[in-house]
């Protein structure tokens, strides 16, 4: 089949290919890009595992065609941390906070709250259970991602984080 | 004095054990860089692997022309049971699993062939090219299709004591009924997938997504024809596994590796999640029929409950799962006469399966369902029904004539969890509530969990470690369990950390294989860290005895005054650091290594007598729900839940809070949103999660606190520590009684016609039942 010409900014960095205009932005990241933090759950756009962040928008890679990226700015869970290393406060709540058992939806968690603090930093708690809705666990139970986010925004915004009693 | 406090204390403070330490993956999960079998990578060659299936649930296969699939761009080889060079059978024991379909198909998706091909998007491709004809049979679907026909996968099942029959007959309440517990399906987030390297000769290397690495080793051995010695199976870690991945990963494991033999190319097989939820087998759904005879106080007389598990079209792990349900048809309660039956039905849909609870939550929601009946019929709230049934002494023996001897926490964990939760005040407040409202109407309930911890095949209580201390102080941890998110290998690591006294990062997790540690039973039963934990906890005692040993001998110091702590020994005066000493060691010709061994003490079960004692312990928990409903939609919002549940002395209690979090919102799930329906012919209509409700996080209750009861396990497990897999999903029956109790309000002491999953559309039909529904 013919292949498309494409370049997209990827976690920073200018990358161009040839892709197939069937080709999945999911397959594409994973198979031709070798990053295999975002992952396969449903394919169906429903579990959100493969979610990444397309121009400043949270997006499910299994349901958008690489060459719909094309000349888009996208980050991957691999492009979270600081060039250091350094974790970023979700991914530093999600580790602390216990907002994680199998790991399988957390790229995509954390993908998708990342975007939920720019656009609400001071979310409250159902304001997160309904910004994360379209993504999965089946090990969590959810209220330790919440309480992971709720972490996160506390050290985003400089206050003190209460970890509510339970 | 607590309840538990009989139990030894662990005298000096414990540094690793106890803590709530992050996952030992969480670093590299929250990176993107934790691996799954998918995530490998690929080596240059990889072939992909896709399933052809049946179309039909019931017939004989009369053609099955797969020209055109051979010869489709990009395929390699196309494989079918003749291609199979040991047996065609990937059954977990009765031999009763092909695993491709040679003569008669049995269910929809039964697997035919397989396609191996250079792109998985060719192999799919491919696999739609095949000319096939069945001469279709009718096809058995329902547990009455089965009922009528007679066909069971196992033998029916009872046990019991008493005469039932005739304390039903004299007993002054008088309870009969008949519903339905639908099943559900894993949805682990990663699908199965297995990954199969070809190695010299008859050797293979199998990655596969496994709860059970020396099952799938066996199998894939059984269908090459080769010795077990040849496969080695390995997994580092699952996305999820909840029973899923215990006997169902064996086929697609044995798949990839005949596709390895075949092209001599590693091989991979990742199920596209609809064909995961088609060709996977599911919770066990079962109808239940139950008698239930009670004195005019609402104390039980006499009960007979039948239990018809609804298995799918072969054996797989039927026995233990519908056993289980046996096993916990009592919940927490005495049943004086009793009898409890069961038959294994055969029906032409996917062989289900384990899934966390293994058949347990099934038998107690159907206990928990008669309570509530007999609370109705009684007039009395449905906790002092409850807790006036309680093992108690004097009521000691479960139907299957195991003594509780511990029922005096449970009754101190429902009497705690009774005042935390404001049980009283907030049941008058609901009945209140429900009296000025017409519509919308509360419900409440306080269940509790008796879960019983052991494997009811007693052979598979053993665990196994393989422990190496390398000459830097740095640790090699293996041990037969499988982690899948629960945490386990963490548990474990902070073990061995202890015993050695050095910190997490010395230790190195391995991946679970076959090659390591052989003969493993599956991680499962809540078992890994009862079983596992010993083991690896033996093997690091050991190591450090010989180090010990040579310590006192080498600086002349009694072995009592040597200590291992903060990663230093103490040898009298000295103070050495524990790489140094390792180093030491070496030198002085001392093995730093150590396979070791546990069994479970105490479990005897004698099926056929139905005789001993199947758990070594018993694991309690309770769950205190307010619900909601809607009466004239049938919506349901989950208000409260209040949590208390007993882990023993947790190992980490974040780890074990998060099981019983993730626990209850399954069983949330289970029994509320998520509804598997099957038409005529046998298709399962939701088979992904646009048509599957699987709960997210704005579907949790509202306000959900949950705390760890305080008290040490009475049997001797590491550290008195209790296992919490399964039993929280149980939980989630406090939500589905409560359901009943908000119903039950538009008239009580009249029969509530609920099935599970209570689903909008099954409320809404309960609630006309009852003529409430604003008369529509």
């Amino acid at each position: 089949m013919a292949k498309t010409h494409v370049t997209m900014t990827i976690n920073g960095q200018e990358v161009e290919a040839l892709v197939e205009p069937r080709t999945l932005l999911i397959h594409f990241l994973r198979e031709q890009m070798l990053l295999t933090g975002p992952h396969i759950g449903c394919e169906t756009s429903h579990c959100g595992a493969c979610t990444v962040d397309m121009n400043d928008m949270s997006v499910k890679s299994c349901t958008v065609f690489a060459v719909q990226a094309n000349g888009a700015n996208i980050t991957t869970i691999e492009g979270m941390a600081a060039a250091d290393g350094t974790l970023s406060a979700l991914q530093e709540g999600f580790r602390m906070m216990h907002g994680l058992q199998c790991g399988y939806c957390t790229p995509g968690m954390i993908t998708r709250a990342h975007r939920l603090l720019i656009e609400n930093p001071d979310p409250s708690e159902d304001e997160i259970r309904m910004g994360i809705a379209g993504n999965i666990c089946r090990c969590t139970g959810y209220q330790n991602i919440v309480k992971a986010i709720q972490y996160a925004a506390a050290k985003i915004n400089g206050v003190p984080f209460h970890e509510a009693a339970e | 004095m607590l309840p538990n406090d009989g139990a030894d204390a662990v005298e000096h403070p414990l540094r690793q054990v106890g803590k709530s330490l992050p996952h030992e993956s969480a670093t590299r999960h929250v990176q993107g860089s934790a691996l799954y079998i998918d995530d490998l990578p690929e080596p240059e060659g990889t072939l992909h692997i896709a399933i052809g299936g049946s179309p039909v649930a019931r017939g004989r296969i009369v053609t099955l022309d797969l020209e055109a699939v051979r010869s489709a761009a990009g395929v390699v080889a196309v494989l079918t049971a003749a291609d199979i060079p040991g047996k065609n059978d990937v059954s977990p024991a009765m031999g009763d699993d092909p695993m491709f379909a040679e003569t008669h198909v049995e269910f929809v998706g039964q697997a035919l062939f397989a396609v191996v091909a250079e792109t998985r998007d060719a192999a799919r491709r491919a696999v739609r090219l095949v000319k096939s004809q069945f001469e279709e049979d009718k096809p058995s679907i329902t547990v009455e299709d089965a009922l009528d026909r007679n066909e069971t996968v196992l033998p029916d099942y009872a046990f019991g004591r008493g005469e039932p029959a005739k304390a039903l007959t004299e007993a002054p309440v008088k309870l009969s009924g008949q519903f339905r517990i639908g099943g559900q399906e894993h949805f682990y987030l990663e699908g199965q997938v297995s990954f199969a390297m070809p190695g010299e000769g008859d050797e293979m290397l199998v990655h596969a997504s496994s709860q059970h690495p020396t099952e799938v080793q066996h199998v894939v051995a059984r269908v090459l024809g080769i010795p077990d010695a040849y496969v080695t199976s390995e997994v580092r870690r699952m996305g999820g596994g909840f029973g899923g991945k215990e006997s169902q990963a064996s086929q697609w494991a044995a798949i990839a590796a005949l596709a390895a033999r075949f092209t001599r190319k590693p091989c991979k097989l990742r199920l596209d999640r609809d064909d995961d939820m088609m060709l996977t087998g599911k919770r066990h759904d079962f109808r239940v029929d139950w008698q239930l005879g009670a004195h005019a106080d609402g104390t039980i007389q006499s009960a007979d409950i039948s239990l018809l598990a609804r298995c799918g079209y072969s054996a797989d792990l039927s026995q233990g799962v519908v056993d289980r349900s046996m096993f916990h048809a009592d919940n927490s309660y005495y049943l004086p006469d009793v009898r409890v039956s069961s038959r294994r039905l055969k029906t032409n849909t996917v062989s289900n399966t384990a899934f966390r609870g293994f058949g347990g939550p099934q038998g107690m929601l159907a206990m928990e369902r008669m309570i509530d009946a007999l609370a109705s019929a009684t007039g009395r709230d449905p906790l002092d029904i409850r807790k006036a049934n309680f093992y108690r002494p004097g009521g000691e023996h479960t139907p299957f004539g195991m003594q509780v001897e511990d029922h005096d926490v449970l009754h101190a964990l429902v009497d705690q969890l009774e005042r935390s939760s404001d049980y009283r005040a907030r049941r008058e407040a609901i009945d209140a509530f429900n009296r000025e409202s017409p519509l919308i109407r509360r419900g409440l309930a306080l269940t509790p969990v008796k879960f019983g911890i052991s494997f009811t095949l007693t052979q598979m209580n053993q665990g196994a470690a393989l422990v190496h201390v390398y000459s830097d102080g740095s640790v090699h941890l293996n041990h037969g369990g499988t982690e899948m998110g629960q945490g386990l290998f963490l548990k474990v690591a902070q073990i061995v950390a202890e015993e050695f006294g050095i910190s997490m990062d010395r230790i190195r997790v391995m991946p679970t294989s076959t090659g390591k540690v052989p003969n493993t039973s599956p991680t499962a039963a809540s078992a890994g860290t009862d079983l596992n934990g010993m083991a690896a906890m033996l093997a690091a005692k050991a190591i450090k005895a010989r180090m010990t040993a040579f310590a006192a001998e080498t600086h002349g110091v009694d072995p009592a005054e040597i200590v291992f702590r903060d990663d230093m020994v103490a040898v009298g005066q000295l103070t050495l650091g524990f790489g140094e000493l390792a180093k030491a060691c070496h030198a002085g010709r001392i093995h730093l290594s150590e396979a070791s061994h546990y069994k479970t003490p105490k479990v005897v079960w004698d099926r056929a007598n139905a005789v001993g004692r199947p758990f070594y312990y018993f694991a309690y928990g309770a769950a205190c729900s307010e619900v909601a409903i809607d009466t004239l939609t049938g919506e349901m919002k989950v208000e409260r839940v209040d949590i208390l549940h007993d882990v023993g002395r947790s190992l980490n209690p974040a780890i074990d809070i998060g099981q019983i979090e993730g626990g209850f919102v399954q069983g949330l799930g289970w029994l509320t949103t998520e509804e598997l329906v099957y038409d005529d012919k046998g298709r399962l209509r939701t088979h992904a999660p646009s048509t599957y409700k699987i709960p997210v996080a704005s579907d949790i209750p509202v306000d959900f606190r949950v705390a760890l009861f305080d008290g040490a396990n009475r049997e001797d497990t590491v550290y008195r520590s209790k296992a919490v897999g399964e039993p929280p999903v149980m939980l989630a029956i406090s939500v589905y009684s409560a359901i009943l109790n908000a119903i039950q309000s538009l008239q009580p002491g009249t029969p509530v016609p609920l099935n599970a999953p209570a689903t909008p559309e099954e409320i809404l039909k309960a609630v006309q039942a009852l003529g409430g529904g604003g008369g529509f």
